[in-house]
Formats: C-alpha cells, sequence, structure tokens
C-alpha cells in the first residue's frame, strides 16, 4: 500500500481537519466529531440537510457543505457508515428550527444508523424527514434485496434539495423535491483497477490486466459482469443502454447529465466518454440541459466512472440553476 | 437463577470475552457473504462495552444494559452497531431499575431484544438474520410456563440450530441479499454472533 497518510486509524480525522483549514469561509468541523457543518450553522429559519456516509468518497459528502446544498456531511470510517450519535451531533448542530432533511444512500447500514438518529432528534423535539437514494441500475430492485444501491446520482439530491431549502422550502417541500429527484434519477458505474481501503492495506478486490467489471459499486461491491477492456464508445453504449432503458429516459425529455471519475481516471477519459453519452442522447432525442464532469462521488483510488442522467422539468431546472457556494461545488 | 448487578456485569463480560475469542472466525465468515467486518466491528465494542461498565456495580440491570446498548451503538458501526444496540437498550427498558433478575426476566430481556432488532432491521425469520437464531430461542423459552436453567439450554440449542438452518437459506436483508442464491451454504454471521452471546449469557447464568 502507497498513501499518503500517517496512520491508517486517523485518516478521516486527519482529512476533515485539512478540509476545515482549507475552507474556513464554506466549513468548520464540530469539535470531537466527524462532522462538518456550515460555517454559519445554524442557519435561521432554513430547512437543514444533512447527509453522510463512509468515508473514501470525496468529495462526497463534506465537500457539499455549504450555501445551497448540504448543511451538514457526516464522515464514517472508511467504507463504513457513521454512528448514530454523530449524525445526531451533525443535526443539533444545523437545525435553525424549520426541521432537517437527512438524505441516506441505499445501504443497510447507512438507514438504520441515520434512522436512530432522526429518532433521538425527534426525542429532543427537533422535526426530522429522511429520504433514501438508490440510482444505481446495476442492482436488481426486487422484494428479495436490500433494494438499489445509492451512488453519485445523490449529489442531484444535495444541489436540488439544497436549493430548495435556501429558497425558503417547508421541510415537507424540500423532502418532496428530493423525492422527485430520487425518482428520476439513474445511474451505473463500472471500474478498471480495485481500491485500497487503508486500514486493510491490501486491494477490496483483483481485476486482471486486460479486465473490467461493469455494474461494480462504490465499495468495490461486484457488478453485474466482468468482461475484456472495452473501447470507450463501447462501454459508455453498455452503459448507457441499461440507464436509459431503466427509467426509461425517453425522446422528448430534457435531462442533466454527470460524468463521475471514481478516483484515478483522468478528465480526459471522462469526456471522451461524455462525448459518446452525447451523441446517444442526441440520437434518442433526448435533450441535454446542463452537464457536469469530475469528481463527485468516488472510491478512494479505483479507476472507473460512472454515468448519471435526471430527468428534468421546470421546478428540477430552476433548482439546479439556483447559486450554490460549496467547496466542491460552485456555481455562482 | 438471581442475577444482581455485579452478576449482570460478570456476564456480560463472558459475552465480550467469547466475542473476542470468535473475532477471527465472524470475520470470516462475513468475508464470504458481507464486508468482512463482523468479528473487528463486534470485537471493538466489547472491548468499549467491558471498559464502560466495569464500575457500574451499584447501578440497577436496566439502567447497565441501556450503557450496552449505547455503547455498541456509538462504536459497532454498520448495521451491527445499531442492531444489537437497540436489542441491549430495549432489553434495559424493559427491565427498568430493578436491582435483581430471575429467570422470568431473562425472557423479558430477550424477547424485548428480538423486538427491537425486528424493528430496526425490519426482519422477520427466514431471512438469513440475528433473527434466526434469537427468535427460535425466545420462542423455546416461552414454550414452558417454568422457565429453568433446562429450559435456557434448550433455547441455546433452538438458536444453534437457527445457525444451521441460516446455511440453506438465501439471504434477504444487508449486503449477502445483493449474492442471491450464492448466499446459501454460508451461515449467517449474526445469527452466529447471537447465538455465541446465548451461549455466554448461559455459562454466566449455570455459576451462579
Amino acid at each position: 500500500m502507497k498513501k499518503i497518510i500517517n496512520s491508517p486509524e486517523e485518516v478521516v480525522q486527519e482529512m476533515l481537519e485539512g478540509m476545515a483549514a482549507a475552507y474556513p469561509q464554506y466549513v468548520r468541523k464540530l469539535e470531537g466529531f466527524e462532522v462538518m457543518v456550515r460555517a454559519d450553522a445554524p442557519v435561521k429559519g432554513k430547512v437543514a440537510l444533512v447527509s453522510g456516509g463512509g468515508s473514501g468518497h470525496e468529495p462526497s459528502h463534506a465537500g457539499f457543505v455549504g450555501k445551497g446544498m448540504l448543511d451538514a456531511g457526516v464522515a464514517g470510517a472508511v467504507f463504513t457508515s457513521p454512528t448514530p450519535d454523530q449524525v445526531f451531533e451533525a443535526i443539533k448542530a444545523v437545525d435553525g428550527g424549520a426541521g432537517v432533511l437527512l438524505i441516506i444512500k441505499n445501504y443497510t447500514g447507512d438507514i438504520m444508523n441515520f434512522e436512530m438518529a432522526g429518532e433521538m432528534a425527534e426525542a429532543e423535539g427537533i422535526k426530522v424527514a429522511s429520504v433514501v437514494v438508490n440510482d444505481d441500475v446495476a442492482v436488481e430492485d426486487s422484494l428479495y434485496t436490500t433494494g438499489r444501491r445509492g451512488i453519485a446520482g445523490t449529489v442531484f439530491v444535495h444541489k436540488i434539495a439544497g436549493a430548495k431549502a435556501e429558497a425558503g422550502g417547508t421541510l415537507e417541500e424540500v423532502k418532496a423535491v428530493a423525492e422527485k429527484v430520487i425518482a428520476n434519477t439513474r445511474s451505473m458505474g463500472m471500474a478498471l483497477t480495485p481500491c485500497i481501503v487503508p486500514a486493510a492495506g491490501k486491494p477490496t478486490f483483483t481485476l486482471g490486466e486486460d479486465e473490467m467489471e461493469i455494474g461494480m459499486g462504490i465499495h468495490g461491491e461486484p457488478g453485474t459482469k466482468r468482461t475484456h477492456i472495452m473501447k470507450a464508445d463501447e462501454l459508455v453504449d453498455h452503459l448507457m443502454e441499461k440507464i436509459v432503458n431503466d427509467l426509461p429516459y425517453e425522446s422528448g425529455d430534457e435531462v442533466a447529465v454527470m460524468i463521475n471519475g471514481l478516483g484515478a481516471t483522468p478528465l480526459m477519459e471522462q469526456f471522451i466518454m461524455n462525448r459518446r453519452v452525447s451523441q446517444i442522447l442526441n440520437e434518442k432525442g433526448i435533450k441535454v440541459y446542463r452537464t457536469f464532469v469530475g469528481e463527485f462521488m468516488t472510491s478512494i483510488e479505483m479507476a472507473g466512472a460512472s454515468i448519471t442522467l435526471l430527468k428534468l422539468d421546470d421546478e428540477l431546472k430552476e433548482l439546479l440553476d439556483a447559486q450554490a457556494d460549496t467547496p466542491a461545488f460552485r456555481q455562482l | 437463577m438471581a442475577v444482581n448487578s455485579a452478576k449482570l456485569i460478570e456476564i456480560l463480560n463472558l459475552i465480550a470475552n467469547d466475542i473476542h475469542a470468535n473475532k477471527d472466525f465472524l470475520t470470516e465468515l462475513d468475508s464470504a457473504i458481507g464486508d468482512a467486518d463482523h468479528g473487528i466491528n463486534m470485537s471493538k465494542g466489547f472491548k468499549a462495552v467491558t471498559e464502560k461498565i466495569a464500575a457500574m456495580g451499584d447501578k440497577d440491570c436496566g439502567s447497565i444494559l441501556k450503557t450496552v446498548g449505547m455503547t455498541l451503538v456509538s462504536t459497532v458501526g454498520g448495521a451491527s452497531g445499531p442492531l444489537y444496540g437497540t436489542a441491549f437498550m430495549r432489553a434495559g427498558q424493559a427491565i427498568g431499575s430493578k436491582t435483581e433478575l430471575g429467570f422470568e426476566d431473562l425472557l423479558v430481556t430477550l424477547e424485548a431484544a428480538l423486538e427491537g432488532i425486528k424493528m430496526r432491521g425490519k426482519a422477520v425469520k427466514g431471512e438469513k438474520t440475528i433473527v434466526d437464531a434469537l427468535e427460535p430461542a425466545v420462542e423455546a423459552l416461552k414454550s414452558s410456563p417454568t422457565i429453568d436453567i433446562n429450559l435456557m439450554e434448550e433455547a441455546v440449542k433452538a438458536a444453534e440450530a437457527g445457525v444451521e438452518y441460516t446455511k440453506g437459506i438465501i439471504a434477504k436483508k444487508g449486503r449477502a441479499s445483493y449474492l442471491g442464491e450464492r448466499s446459501i451454504g454460508h451461515q449467517d454471521p449474526g445469527a452466529t454472533s447471537c447465538h455465541i452471546m446465548l451461549t455466554a449469557i448461559l455459562k454466566g447464568i449455570k455459576d451462579s
């Protein structure tokens, strides 16, 4: 393992300290907790948004803390859900009296820990609601599984629900628009190389020099198939076929596109992917309203990327265009 | 059976020791169908529990169990933290401020723990979870109007059979559920840790 760290036990704590030192105008770290909150938290009268999950997905989620997006990001150990006491502290620190929305990615541990934190907060008289993001079409959604995983599409929920809250939406309204985003968002990713969890010290899985895994999760969970490495266009065709047919996205729709690098994939390759994505959407008569290319939800140093589509209506377009000013997402 | 607060702490330490002793085994089971951290996380949690309850001998049994629950919730993480944390917290609530527990209280605490786990995990029997070990144990304790050490032995055997049963079924909860049929043949780590705890409780009661 070759990493720029001091010790595996301290990575989360030290990362957050470094982040707080870099962006004091946006965020501060809650003393004694792995929680980053808006520098001006709590914002009185505004619905607060709290998200989080295991670390290793930077800039998610603390990088999206700031005006127009999240009020708090809770950072668990690498790839491990934060515990309820941490989430509870985040809720208390950002509640401005209008209630708190928890944005949870669909993993069993995350849901239980955030739910418990929500119950603890409600016991103290704080209004709490929650939404669960499950945008990954690689996983079959059925009654017999925990359901689809939450991946990069979560960042669209942060952006749009955050804009709604900033505009003065009530907790019910912010939750409703978050659910609308979730209902219209689909993603799928792939990986070329594994990643190394610092505490484990070795790769979580292996992939041959000439292999790739389609549908790989952001923690290295198995995907839908392992294949010989394909050319970029062929690969994008595979991912887009699953994504587009799932909702489905149809001719005449308007979408936002997100190409998300998983940590070790250069922008050059991400743009090559987006080239094909835009061709496909054009052929299908689906209009691209806005495109975001870069790293939004990574998997430590995994090479690979995911594609996310969000079908827009007028309300979502307006909220997507609204101002946001955070360490990792600036739109002024 | 007469378990006072000091004895309860002793039993909880027995559980901790057996969890530590099975740390690698539980992690190995979890690496087959989960994310390979069950033993590590449970061991970490019970180490914290032992430290937290060491000086609680003068507190009531409910407070001790609630402290165990809160400690597990804040140290174990993942899904096991909230599940076992809720179980111990519910057990603590169920017996309240009692300072001595009898066999009836054993049923009361385990039943409350089971209800807590089912509520938190939205799980029922047959989904390859903790419930598959704990529910048969609770049912065994309920099968006779008088509970004694023999019935508790039966309950632990029922839990053991429950662990065996998880080998043959498909996981429907947690990360293992993504494996579908590939989860068959593996025993559930959560059901296993639950059986380990029940065995430790039996051992502790026998010594009292």
